[in-house]
């Protein structure tokens, strides 16, 4: 009765405050106003029934909360997860939603998309369940908190990584033989976010340096490519790396000025940096011809065959393929090295971390250099990709993009990174429908990440290092 | 003479506009330490629904001033309950969580309110009808400095001294200040924090939205992505200032206009951005905590 | 989850190219969501109804039309994506892009695969002048012939000795203000004062304006689109500086007239000639009312003529044969919206022409 008293009010609520904008359209070039009532139902509606879910939801984030500050038994706990047992209310809810959605997506076609993302819930609560069935996943992890069982999650054992890890490169391998040239096409676009993310990952998630301006790099080794070719005719292959090394460098230099700076300041003044690259490309027409770009950028060569565009998208494929292999290989040694574990170190408690004995300055600008070195390469490619930049590409809603990759992925996960670039690439291209919601959805989707599973999709599995000498120093300790 | 009087009257009202957004980053930013980055969005909500009452209202036969009063109040209402409703929404929950997170937070309204009227209304720019009246009185001096100039700066001044008033003088500011010096401890003595924390996000979207109004009716014209370059500009103001001073924020504003206007007249609005981000990088190196902020020292 | 979406992608259009392989692909591209959709819905909407027309008719050499839809955001990165589906969807030829920038990006991809494309918006110069895309022809006349009608129109209808020309810092605003700059210093009859980018979306253009004024200018060359372009007539009104404001065709948007309102009067700018004495124009905007019940919007007429154009070309040279077809864009005259027009040898359409434009009592008049 309270719950549905609460909802009741939040829809009202909603009611009023999306009133204006929803349900007026005021067009004051011709004088006309259009009174959509129908999406006031509507608002009311989704309020309402979300409303529900929210409750659920935030309960549900309270509750392990409590229990894991309390140190309880957590496979208790999780077998009590009001998702896995309230089968009922959930299976209601989600019906509450999908069924309206194929009514309402005659008058607004945004109800599909609450469907659709509930549907992707549900998937994950099914999974949940399964996983709990079989003790799989986290559950395996909290078994084995408490017990001495073997750890059961798929993640952490070994073999099956590296099985997954050939299958995986097997399908990428043969995947341009198989589809045609516009899937290609859209992968390597995918790809290429895949990589900035992974970039992006080190200076975000790894070192916890938030960079709003992460595009300015990618730009950097963007525009390097399309000049070097463009007056020096300097193929692909050679400019591949001084893009990256000059990405390297301006993360240096960018680095430098904002090293006593903290979090939020640092959020502005990287966000500055990227309008900065973006103006001065604009208006310096003699660096960079200015707004109507550089046109007719040579495609990669491989030993000066000529490539249709079939071929050539086929080979751009395989360097990227090989160039996503290269990061991930890179980025998980580094992770796992020593100065990774100084980013981590500075991400979780600056002060501290100085206290150890580590060199803040030089710690911050390897994380930033790492990050821009990515980008650079990446942007060379890009620039051989599409054979035509122009600063319009190169804007703060690209760095949002990237960003939101690296929070839906999971921050510090190169698993989740693949994973978050993958979903919000790719899901707009093949759902056009919703490519128009997409920056909605981006937007929704990272603070809804940061509020109910700020790990990301994929959580990060941080190395455990166990002592493994003499029994009895472990017994005592 | 007159050059240099018309340039400093054009960033004197740039800047004030800054300085009223920046005031809303401000507040929020000494109680909860959390850089609000939808507030930009606010003030354009602030600014399309004032478009939507005068726009109906026009349609309807009303006139002239009523309609700004009208709609400026419409505004104000809406744009607060906008601003009462993210904090809840989006980080309330994130209160306890790392510092990063209700940043990202933010980031993510921000772009998914920008959407929301993006596709609830239009992606054309719509005609703001220009409600400040034009006075005879400032006929002779309008090529320096016109009506609307005069409006925006009066208004500006009446908002500011009526919230130094509310901080200093009332109860309500004295709770305000006490929950921006000690979170806890102010709890400790009986202050609501949850509710002050609201009530700063609700005095900040209605500046915002009395920005959003003024500057709208000054340029004749709205659209959803208004917010973003004025939202990011009067954060700029903010952290030149010294995030988390009220005065601070109002001088931060008024360098930055003053900044842009010289430069764009003496120099070349070229780089118009550069000049303002180069002028924040300079600062923060110069005084990494802006011109009139506390240096707070980091305890372990 | 890719392989599998990716499997049922190929499986999709396999099943397409099966069914569809005796029809004529006529691929439609150009931004159709997102900010700049207002540019490319019209054209779009302009081809579904050609298509529709000529299909009722029996359709072109016995086949029916097929259209293949694509939106590219007026990003070029996407509009390369765009350009490899509609190639490998099998398109003959292709209406758009509508961006400049986006369609520098995709001729490459047109060229390797012998498309020819037609542009109804694409205004950039280079695209026809710099002979390195056989394949791209336009409806619509480049900004080098816009800029020199405004320049002309300033130094010898207006006779002013002293010109500020300001840019949006645009591709296609920056590009008209560079031309109109090397037209007038090739004129040697006035002197530009003033050269210089405003940014777009800023609070307001006070400073520039007084620069304007400080410097004497007599006109202001203004490239870029009416939402600054409104602002800055705005502010030159309330500044009481007496330039006279001179644009481009982005700026001839019934916005501008809306959002300048009185500051608008005398303001001038340049334009696609007045179409309403054309039959077939009447005809396409009551085709497009009677549709979707309201005025079609921008570059609606020459995406008409474009579609109508390539349409006539297949029909006229007899098959979809890229030499054929682009051979009949060259040598054969058709009837459009915008005029009986055909394309000379670098892409650009015969007979499509500009004039300059004044507001008057809140309306656009041609000027003779």
């Amino acid at each position: 009765m309270q719950n549905l008293k609460q909802s009741i009010l939040v829809s009202v609520w909603f009611v009023f405050l999306t009133f204006p904008l929803m349900v007026v359209r005021v067009n004051t070039m011709d004088n006309i106003v259009v009174w959509r009532w129908e999406s006031l139902v509507w608002v009311a509606y989704e309020a309402f029934v979300l409303s529900y879910f929210w409750r659920f939801l935030m309960q549900r984030k309270a509750v392990r909360e409590k229990a894991l500050a309390a140190n309880d038994n957590l496979v208790e706990l999780i077998k009590n997860d009001s998702l896995v047992q309230n089968n009922f209310i959930f299976v209601l809810l989600v019906l509450l939603q999908i069924v309206p959605a194929f009514f309402y997506s005659f008058v607004l076609p945004w109800s599909y998309l609450f469907g659709f993302f509930l549907l992707a819930f549900l998937l994950a609560v099914g999974i949940r369940k399964y996983q709990y069935r079989k003790g799989l996943g986290s559950f395996a992890r909290v078994d084995e908190a408490v017990s001495d069982k073997p750890r059961l999650n798929l993640l952490e054992n070994h073999s099956f990584r590296i099985r997954a890890q050939l299958v995986i490169l097997t399908i990428s391998l043969i995947f341009p033989l198989v589809v045609d040239t516009y899937q290609s096409n859209i992968m390597i676009s995918a790809l290429i976010y895949v990589v900035l993310g992974l970039g992006l990952n080190i200076s975000v998630g790894l070192a916890g340096l938030l960079d709003l301006g992460y595009v300015a790099f990618f730009g950097v080794g963007a525009y390097s490519y399309a000049l070097l070719n463009h007056h020096f005719g300097l193929g692909f292959w050679v400019t591949l790396p001084i893009g990256g090394l000059l990405g390297c460098l301006f993360g240096v230099l960018l680095g430098f000025p904002i090293l006593r700076l903290r979090g939020d300041y640092l959020a502005i003044v990287t966000l500055g940096f990227g309008m900065i690259f973006k103006v001065v490309m604009e208006n310096w027409d003699a660096l960079s011809f200015g707004p109507s770009g550089i046109a007719n950028i040579d495609k990669p060569g491989l030993f000066g065959i000529d490539m249709d565009l079939a071929g050539s998208t086929v080979y751009i494929y395989y360097i990227m393929i090989a160039l996503v292999v290269f990061t991930i290989i890179v980025t998980n040694r580094l992770k796992n090295s020593r100065i990774g574990r100084a980013w981590i170190a500075l991400r979780e408690d600056e002060i501290a971390c100085v206290a150890m004995g580590i060199d803040m300055a030089r710690t911050k600008l390897s994380a930033y250099a790492l990050g821009a070195f990515w980008a650079g390469m990446v942007g060379v490619l890009f620039a051989a990709k599409t054979t035509f930049i122009n600063p319009a590409s190169f804007t703060f809603m690209e760095s949002a993009i990237i960003l939101s990759i690296v929070v839906l992925g999971g921050m510090g996960s190169i698993l989740g990174v693949i994973l978050g670039a993958f979903i919000l690439i790719l899901l707009p291209e093949y759902l056009r429908a919703f490519s128009e919601y997409r920056m909605l959805v981006f937007g929704a989707s990272m603070t809804l990440m940061m509020i109910f599973r700020p790990q990301g999709l994929i959580s990060n599995l941080r190395q455990t290092y166990q002592y493994k000498g003499s029994k009895e120093m472990s017994d005592n300790g | 003479m007159d050059y240099f009087l018309e340039l400093f009257f054009g960033g004197l009202t740039r800047g004030s506009i800054y300085a009223l957004i920046a005031l809303g980053y401000t507040m929020v930013y000494g109680i909860i330490q959390l850089i609000n980055f939808a507030h930009g969005e606010i003030y354009m909500i602030g600014a399309f629904v004032a478009l939507i009452v005068a726009g109906v209202c026009t349609i309807y036969g009303l006139s002239g001033v009523s309609i700004l009063i009208l709609a400026g109040i419409v505004a104000v209402i809406y744009a607060s309950a906008y601003g009462y409703t993210l904090e809840k929404i989006a980080y309330r929950p994130l209160r306890d969580a790392p510092r990063l997170s209700p940043l990202i937070s933010a980031i993510g309204m921000s772009i998914f309110l920008q959407n929301y009227v993006l596709l609830a209304q239009t992606p054309d720019f719509l005609p703001f009808p220009r409600l400040i009246p034009e006075f005879a009185f400032m006929e002779p001096v309008a090529y320096i400095l016109g009506s609307p100039e005069l409006v925006i700066l009066v208004t500006t001044l009446v908002t500011m001294i009526l919230l130094t008033l509310l901080i200093k003088k009332t109860k309500i500011g004295k709770a305000m200040r006490a929950t921006q010096q000690d979170m806890n401890m102010a709890r400790l003595v009986g202050v609501s924090v949850d509710r002050i924390i609201s009530l700063t996000f609700v005095i900040g979207s209605a500046l915002a939205a009395i920005g959003g109004v003024l500057v709208a009716s000054y340029i004749g014209q709205v659209n959803f992505y208004i917010g973003f370059l004025a939202g990011v500009k009067a954060f700029t103001a903010a952290v030149l200032g010294g995030i988390g001073s009220i005065s601070g924020a109002v001088l931060g504003g008024l360098i930055l206009g003053w900044a842009e206007s010289f430069a764009a007249g003496y120099i070349s609005s070229d780089y118009e951005d550069v000049f303002t981000f180069g002028l924040l990088v300079l600062i923060l190196i110069l005084r990494p905590s802006g011109i009139l902020g506390k240096s707070t020292k980091q305890k372990v | 989850m890719t392989v599998l979406l990716s499997t049922l992608a190929l499986l999709l259009s396999m099943t397409a190219t099966g069914f569809a392989a005796d029809t004529i692909k006529l691929g439609v591209a150009g931004p159709h969501s997102g900010d700049l959709a207002p540019y490319g819905i019209p054209a779009m909407r302009a081809a579904q109804l050609v298509v529709k027309q000529v299909n009722a008719n029996g359709g072109i050499l016995g086949k029916q039309v097929e259209l293949l839809i694509q939106d590219d955001q007026c990003k070029p990165e996407i509009a390369t994506n765009t350009a490899t589906k509609l190639v490998t969807d099998g398109a003959n030829v292709v209406l758009g892009h509508i961006c400049s920038g986006a369609t520098k990006a995709a001729l490459g991809i047109y060229k390797d695969a012998k498309i020819p494309v037609m542009s109804p918006s694409a205004t950039n110069p280079p695209l026809t002048q710099s002979g390195d895309y056989p394949n791209f022809f336009r409806t619509i006349a480049s900004d080098d012939m816009q800029a020199k009608m405004a320049v002309d129109f300033a130094l010898n209808k207006l006779g002013v000795k002293k010109i500020a020309i300001l840019h949006d810092k645009g591709d296609y605003g920056k590009g008209f203000a560079e031309f109109a700059k090397k037209f007038v210093e090739e004129s040697g009859k006035a002197e530009i004062v003033l050269f210089e980018g405003i940014t777009p979306g800023a609070m307001d253009y006070s400073s520039i304006i007084q620069k304007v004024r400080r410097n004497d200018a007599e006109a202001l060359i203004f490239g870029g689109y009416h939402p600054e372009a409104s602002k800055l007539v705005s502010q030159l009104a309330r500044k009481r500086v007496k330039a006279a404001f001179i644009s481009d065709d982005g700026v001839k948007d019934d916005s501008f007239l809306k959002v300048a309102g009185s500051a608008a009067e005398g303001a001038y700018m340049t334009g696609p000639r007045d179409l309403s004495k054309i039959p077939l124009n009447a005809e396409a905007v009551a085709q497009f009312k009677a549709e979707y019940g309201s005025e079609p919007g921008a570059f609606f007429q020459e995406g008409y003529a474009a579609a109508l154009a390539l349409l006539n070309a297949i029909q006229k040279a007899g098959s979809t044969d890229y030499d054929a077809v682009t051979n009949a864009l060259r040598t054969q005259y058709v009837e459009t919206p915008v005029g009986k027009i055909k394309f000379d040898a670098k892409g650009d359409a015969e007979g499509v022409g500009f004039s300059v434009y004044t507001v008057k009592n809140g309306k656009f008049v041609e000027l003779q």
